[in-house]
């Protein structure tokens, strides 16, 4: 049995017992919406509804003013991705929805690190900084402020790179992602 | 003209014949114009009410219904009407009167952010930013409604917008790029779709209220007899098949008919139209169906393979499916004797477990026994809506329904209070049938204001209380599962409904003794007017047979 309306005990795995299927990889998505108000809060509302939890989101203006696009990334071990496209897709204002496929995508994203320094430090900081082609963007006397742009992977390397000397704070946009070759996105 | 005359114009090229609403500070301007707009405007009493008329106006004619309600709480009381229309797929625009753009978002008099609040429960919303918008919206409202799965949208306007004055340039087109329904159905997964079910020994034809959405209840028809399909509905799909039939099992689900449930079973095969595999129908999930491969047609995609993965998904409507359908299925030439040792099985089922309830040996009405006189007393032929509890559940089990648009009751949201006011909107909207609604003591008072709008507009719907002096349905569950211990579900001895009815501008009747019930009921169905009959049936029955929640289908039990 089992159901909120008995009053048998519930057992985790009855609550996390689900027969959607998971892909196990994260997704990326690429979502092109009308330029109109109301459109963000409802994708994150149909998310937030439907028990959908977005890792990362990005919005941005495209080519034509009229239209949007969003970007984001969710995990497919989590989230029956194509039961997350298909409630999108029900939204009047989606006009396009792609799965990026990670072999033909470029994905970047950018990231601002504020790392405590002091004298001996501050070089080896540059060092790790040059190597990852990061941009010191500010520094003081007991910090500096790195830009690192990336896969989320780069970044995330770089994070546990600088983490040990001090990290005042990370900032991090998020992913947008584009087609590889010739065609759109 | 100013925005508000020009909404007229778009409701009338809609053919909008009445709206259901109530009036309040940001509609003024809606109210003013409908002084000369010659559009039938009925004035509810709560809007909630309101929306469930123009629901059951939608569902009784197939139209898109209207209800109106100003800003603020006007709004927020359509919030359960709306809810309710996205659950059911029933196509109502909703228009409610919004606070002056200048106090937009400043908690300004009677300010909801109806918007953001019905979100969640609309297929589409509107806000309106500037008049010239209004016309526009108006339509792609209309079209967002009535198309694809139909479902509820909202425009919201700002009183100071209303009475803006606009250019107003008849309106011929949509423009939503983001909005393309399917409606063909793939060629290719038709013909796989055929090719399982001439193949299928132990096939099922499974039909949901989508059918009946789509008008697509002669096509229904047409597929499961191309050959000897059996056939079962749910709840929101009673009347797309006619019952009683040789070829129909009655309805399925948790309070469905043995046969029904039995069949799906032991199906190989489960042809679901229209119907989305909810939890009141499969029981539990994981036990559903085990031997069978689904087809699965909805015109909404995010449907199939939600529950259950579908075998042969079909993405279309289920008029143009199923016609196609049938036509790849004949051509097929099947041989129609293999389904006969399915049907022996069926049969013996049929035999063995028909709905049964003990019935009682003196003048006491049973409720299986009230709707069964009312089925007789109507003929079987009046629209019955309902609300939500033990009476729904007979009325689905013994009101046996023949046509499409018959049945009208809350499935998928269950709202009590629904069945006054759907009554109203399908008697507005066929005034020449007779509508019933079956109600119980509890429903029956979440809408039962509605009652002045029935003597007020002279509507004749006929109302049956099935008066058990419980919440039937929760207590059914308390007795069941909770050791009958019995919380808060004795509903009293109050009000005297024929004293209400009375007091509405209504006739009020009592109803005690079942060997002249049949007689009874005939003579109220008779009475002009709105008539309010208090019937008092057996206090502590319950509804049989049931798949216990989460349970599997196989083990119903009563």
């Amino acid at each position: 049995m089992g159901e909120p309306g008995t009053k048998d005990l519930l057992s985790l795995e009855e609550l996390e017992a689900s027969v959607a299927m998971r892909t196990g990889r994260k997704h990326t998505l690429s979502i092109l919406v009308e330029n109109k108000p109301g459109v963000l809060t409802r994708i994150a509302g149909l998310f937030a509804r439907r028990g959908f939890n977005i890792d990362t989101l990005t919005v941005g203006p495209t080519d034509d003013d009229r239209i949007s696009r969003i970007t984001l990334t969710l995990d497919g071990a989590v989230h029956p991705i194509d039961q997350v496209t298909k409630q999108l897709h029900k939204l009047v204002n989606v006009l396009k929805i792609r799965d990026l496929d990670p072999q033909d995508t470029v994905a970047r994203e950018l990231a601002l690190f504020k790392v405590a320094v002091d004298g001996v430090q501050r070089a080896e900081v540059m060092q790790i900084c040059e190597i990852f082609r990061g941009k010191v963007v500010d520094v003081t006397k007991r910090s500096l402020t790195i830009e690192v742009t990336g896969t989320t992977d780069k970044i995330e390397a770089f994070e546990r790179m600088v983490r040990p000397f001090g990290l005042v704070e990370m900032m991090r946009t998020g992913e947008i992602a584009i087609a590889r070759g010739r065609g759109e996105t | 003209m100013r925005a508000v005359d020009a909404v007229m114009e778009c409701l009338k090229a809609e053919g909008v014949e009445v709206v259901f609403g109530y009036p309040g500070g940001a509609n003024l301007p809606t109210y003013d114009a409908f002084v000369d707009a010659g559009i039938r405007h009925v004035l509810v009493r709560h809007e909630q009410g309101g929306g469930h008329a123009a629901e059951g106006y939608a569902r009784a004619t197939g139209k898109v219904g209207v209800a109106l309600g100003t800003s603020g709480p006007g709004a927020t009381n359509l919030v359960t009407a709306i809810t309710d229309a996205m659950m059911d797929s029933t196509p109502v625009v909703f228009l409610t009167g919004q606070v002056r753009t200048e106090l937009l978002g400043t908690d300004g008099f009677q300010e909801a952010d109806i918007l953001g609040i019905t979100m969640p429960i609309v297929k589409h919303s509107f806000l309106i930013q500037h008049p010239n918008e209004i016309p526009r919206a108006i339509h792609e409202a209309f079209h967002i409604a009535r198309t694809g799965r139909p479902g509820p949208v909202v425009v919201d306007i700002p009183t100071d917008l209303s009475r803006a004055d606009i250019d107003y340039q008849p309106v011929t087109d949509v423009r939503l790029p983001g909005y393309q329904p399917t409606r063909e159905g793939n060629q290719k997964q038709i013909r796989q779709a055929a090719k399982a079910l001439a193949s299928a020994r132990r096939p099922v034809i499974y039909a949901g209220g989508g059918v009946i959405s789509a008008n697509a209840s002669e096509e229904l028809i047409a597929l499961v007899r191309s050959d000897r399909f059996p056939v079962t509905c749910t709840l929101m799909g009673l009347g797309a098949y006619p019952a009683p039939d040789p070829q129909w099992l009655g309805m399925l689900g948790m309070h469905g008919t043995r046969t029904a449930n039995y069949a799906i079973d032991e199906a190989d095969l489960v042809c679901c139209v229209g119907a989305r595999f909810d939890d009141r129908v499969t029981g539990k999930l994981s036990e559903f169906a085990p031997r069978a491969k689904f087809i699965h047609i909805d015109v909404d995609p995010a449907e199939i393979s939600k529950n259950v993965p579908a075998h042969i998904p079909i993405v279309g409507d289920a008029k143009q499916v199923l016609t196609k359908l049938v036509a790849e299925y004949r051509a097929l030439e099947p041989d129609p004797s293999r389904l006969e040792e399915w049907w022996q099985r069926i049969d013996a089922w049929r035999e063995r477990h028909p709905l049964r309830y003990e019935d009682s040996a003196d003048r006491e009405i049973k409720p299986q026994f009230m709707i069964e006189a009312l089925y007789e007393a109507t003929g079987g032929d009046a629209i019955i809506t309902s609300d939500v509890g033990q009476h729904q559940m007979w009325a689905a089990q013994y009101y046996h329904f023949k046509r499409p648009r018959q049945w009208i009751n809350s499935g998928g949201l269950g709202t009590m209070g629904f069945g006054l006011p759907a009554a109203i909107g399908a008697q507005v909207g066929r005034p020449d049938e007779t509508v019933v609604c079956i109600s119980g003591d509890g429903s029956f008072q979440m809408n039962v204001q509605e009652l002045a709008t029935c003597a007020n507009e002279g509507i004749p719907v006929k109302v049956f209380i099935m008066n058990n002096g419980y919440l039937g349905m929760v207590r059914q569950w308390q007795e069941l599962f909770w050791d009958r211990r019995y919380s808060h579900v004795d509903m009293g001895g109050y009000p005297d409904f024929v004293k209400l009815a009375e007091a509405y501008g209504c006739t009020g009747l009592r109803f005690e003794d079942k060997t002249t019930l049949v007689d009874d009921m005939k003579a109220a169905l008779a009475t002009e007017g709105p008539v309010i009959v208090d019937v008092r049936v057996t206090q502590e029955e319950n509804v049989f047979p049931m798949i216990a929640p989460g349970a599997p289908a196989r083990d119903m039990v009563g």
